[in-house]
């Protein structure tokens, strides 16, 4: 049996396909139009806007790239297999804690020579911001929208527990003082608020040590997460549940409600003091009560006499992944979002501080956060500190979660808890360690090509 | 083989041909190569390097990959016979002949039709210990239990708390029965009738009908059923991912073997240990249905037979 009228509809159909191929996005009219640079980013709302209106700003200056900007989800996630298929996008921008595993990864364009042939120096960043972008030698990454960590408190609430209003709390004993005078208990005896509690919102579970003087990993082959110090911090978590009542807390915890809206227990007063970054200012904007009175400082240190002003930084940044279409063209336009103008745009538009050393005298009078000032002396700081740059990160990050929730439900002391992260995550770093050095000589080899 | 056996061959494979190039393509690449890299040292960017059994000597020693183990053997154990009890004591009620038969059939189904994450969605705040209706029902009997016995109990906070937060994702499953309701619906009707009838003549009441002659007729169905409780079972992921936000919940109480799996390969770059991991869980569905087919081979009843 035959099929004729078939042979026909295959004929048409190949001639489609071949047409089809012929003719995908990237492709098609490429030479006579501008080069396209598919730009990836995680922000949405007005995070996205304000991105938006640097990009618009790009392209609108010139008529040989053009930028297409498309917010994605779990970035990280969809960077990941883009690249390895082959298909990664020309910029992206990244949590600079994913830096690490991408660079390793060899996901990632070094950007050492684009930066040098651009003019781009380390000398023009807050330095910290320079160190966050840069990985085993190599540069990788350059910033966008920064942030750092701060004590916010409740004004009304101190002036209503006999507290100084305008004076935080200098050392974490004194915090602890403060705290007693902040809570408040139902006629049941049950916690109706409190002065400060540490796992509200619960983000950054791995650096309390960080106030005590501790550190995460030595620099080289160690990981030193239950050194005395870090386990003093988790002491200090462990006395939580002592004296306020494990149940007590976990019910107290369960009546807040979401972060992003009015019942968020920092402005509905439940909880009195916060760690919390820059972009707090937006959600007292929308969601907190237009009274609401608040101050930013440096989060209190064990003791102030030997340490201040620890905080820790972050930044969301550009990269060029691995296999981009046009790095160069990438790079032009992630230099132009670095240079001062467009990056203070960026930065209004976000209510952030800009990572650039220097800044337009008229930036901080057009700032809607008024206390804006106090989060970039802040990232100054010689105590400015961002998560190690290790690969496991991840892991270690889950662990200290899990661990502080050990602690905070009374399951185990702080030293058993921290005692089984170092174990795991040294163990886990040991392996990183030997993939690295199974492939270090090769991916040198390539980070280095001229 | 004639020449006509041969072109018959030659077109039944060039009709098959799309399954045949998809099962290779989409099942026996992929199971082979996962076979391969959970010998690799690969975090899908950098070459895979061949490290022997390096990823299972680790998954051997590693407490948190026991720990997903325990906890999907647990979720198993109990899923199965609560889901199988559940959706075959509803076929059988939803089998007897009353009005509006068709409608509470549909009533019955309709969760199963809810995607897996707003099920999931849904069943977190069911289950909130503070607002959850699920608490909201079981206050009220606390508080007669404490009046009565002068206790001072109160319902869990199921998700949060490490010795309930399994049995929550039990119960979010069990809305989920409807599938297997229609299953076995469907191996109800084709039970012979005259074996009930005769059964009658000799006295029998409904439960001795339902254990002599449904459930025997329906051992087929059963088996089915319970194998595929099993693989589900064992594969369980997105309600306790989506419920714990990506987490492994209180204690890693809500982390199973799928989750440390997806984990390790897209979270921390360990491909070639998430491969292992796929390959153990794997061979433990693979010894688990071999041992629950070689147990119930007597007592399951093919009518062909």
């Amino acid at each position: 049996m035959a099929f004729p009228p078939l042979r026909g509809s295959c004929w048409m159909l190949a001639v489609l396909l071949a047409v089809f191929c012929s003719c995908r996005p990237a492709g098609c009219g490429q030479g006579e139009g501008p080069i396209v640079i598919k730009y990836w980013e995680k922000w949405t709302g007005f995070e996205a806007d304000a991105m938006r209106a640097v990009v618009d700003d790009f392209n609108a200056g010139q008529s040989r790239i053009f930028v297409e900007y498309s917010s994605v989800s779990q970035i990280d996630r969809r960077l990941m297999l883009a690249t390895s298929g082959g298909v990664p996008p020309d910029v992206a921008g990244i949590g600079s804690k994913s830096l690490p595993v991408y660079a390793e990864n060899n996901a990632l364009t070094p950007l050492d020579k684009l930066a040098e042939a651009g003019g781009v120096s380390r000398d023009r960043y807050i330095d910290i911001f320079w160190k966050i972008c840069s990985y085993r030698g190599h540069l990788w990454a350059l910033p966008t929208t920064p942030g750092s960590l701060a004590l916010i408190w409740n004004k009304k609430l101190f002036r209503e527990a006999g507290l100084d209003p305008e004076r935080p709390p200098q050392s974490i004993a004194e915090l602890e003082q403060f705290n007693e005078k902040l809570v408040k208990r139902r006629a049941d005896g049950s916690l109706a608020a409190i002065g400060f509690l540490p796992a509200e919102p619960g983000w950054w579970n791995e650096i309390w040590g960080w106030w005590f003087g501790g550190e995460l990993w030595d620099g080289h082959e160690t990981i030193t997460v239950n050194s005395p110090e870090n386990v003093a911090a988790f002491q200090w978590i462990e006395s939580y549940p002592r004296r306020f009542g494990t149940r007590d807390l976990l019910a107290l915890r369960d009546g807040f409600g979401n972060f992003a809206s009015p019942q968020n227990p920092f402005f509905t007063g439940r909880v009195a003091m916060v760690l919390q970054g820059p972009w707090i200012y937006n959600f007292i904007k929308n969601f907190a009560p237009p009274d609401f009175e608040w101050g930013v400082a440096p989060f209190p240190c064990v003791d102030p006499a030997k340490l201040q002003n620890v905080t820790q930084v972050e930044a969301d940044v550009l990269v060029i992944p691995a296999g981009a279409k046009h790095p160069k063209e990438a790079f032009e336009f992630i230099q132009y979002v670095n240079s001062q103008k467009p990056m203070e745009k960026l930065c209004l538009g976000q209510r952030k501080f800009s990572p650039l050393r220097e800044c337009s005298p008229d930036f901080f009078q057009k700032h809607p956060n008024p206390r804006i000032g106090e989060f970039l002396a802040l990232a100054k700081s010689p105590n400015a500190r961002f998560v190690p740059q290790l690969t496991v990160w991840t892991l270690y990050s889950n662990d200290m979660t899990q661990a502080f929730g050990r602690v905070w439900t009374g399951k185990a002391t702080a030293g058993e808890s921290l005692d089984d992260v170092q174990e795991h995550v040294q163990l886990s770093f040991d392996d990183q360690r030997k993939r690295w050095d199974r492939i270090s000589g090769i991916l040198t080899k390539e980070w280095n090509k001229p | 083989m004639s020449h006509g056996d041969k072109r018959d061959i030659r077109i039944g494979l060039l009709f098959i041909s799309p399954w045949i190039l998809g099962f290779l393509a989409l099942c026996v690449y992929p199971l082979l190569s996962s076979l391969f890299y959970s010998m690799c040292d690969y975090s899908v960017l950098s070459p895979a390097v061949f490290v022997g059994a390096d990823n299972y000597r680790k998954m051997f020693a590693d407490a948190i990959f026991w720990r997903s183990v325990y906890n999907t053997i647990f979720f198993a154990a109990f899923a199965i016979p609560l889901g199988l009890l559940m959706s075959l004591s509803l076929a059988i009620l939803l089998n007897v002949d009353l009005p509006g038969k068709g409608m509470f059939r549909t009533i019955f189904f309709l969760p199963s039709l809810v995607p897996m994450v707003c099920l999931a969605v849904l069943w977190q705040w069911m289950l909130n210990g503070d607002v959850g209706l699920v608490n909201n029902t079981l206050k009220p009997v606390f508080h007669v239990v404490n009046v009565l016995l002068g206790t001072q109990l109160s319902p869990p906070n199921w998700l949060q708390e490490a010795q309930f937060a399994k049995w929550g994702v039990i119960f979010t499953g069990l809305w989920g029965v409807g599938h297997a309701v229609v299953i076995y619906l469907a191996g109800l009707q084709g039970v012979p009738r005259h074996l009930y009838e005769s059964a009658e003549i000799d006295g029998a009441n409904f439960w001795h009908k339902t254990w002599h002659i449904t459930l025997p007729v329906l051992s087929p169905v059963i088996y089915f059923n319970s194998i595929m409780g099993l693989i589900g079972s064992f594969q369980v992921f997105a309600v306790p991912y989506v419920m714990t936000g990506g987490g492994d919940g209180p204690e890693r109480s809500l982390l199973f073997m799928a989750t440390y799996l997806y984990q390790n390969a897209f979270d921390y770059w360990n491909m070639g240990y998430a491969c292992a991991i796929g390959v153990a869980l794997f061979l433990l569905i693979l010894a688990l249905t071999y041992a629950a087919t070689k147990l119930s081979e007597r007592h399951i009843h093919y009518e062909g037979k």
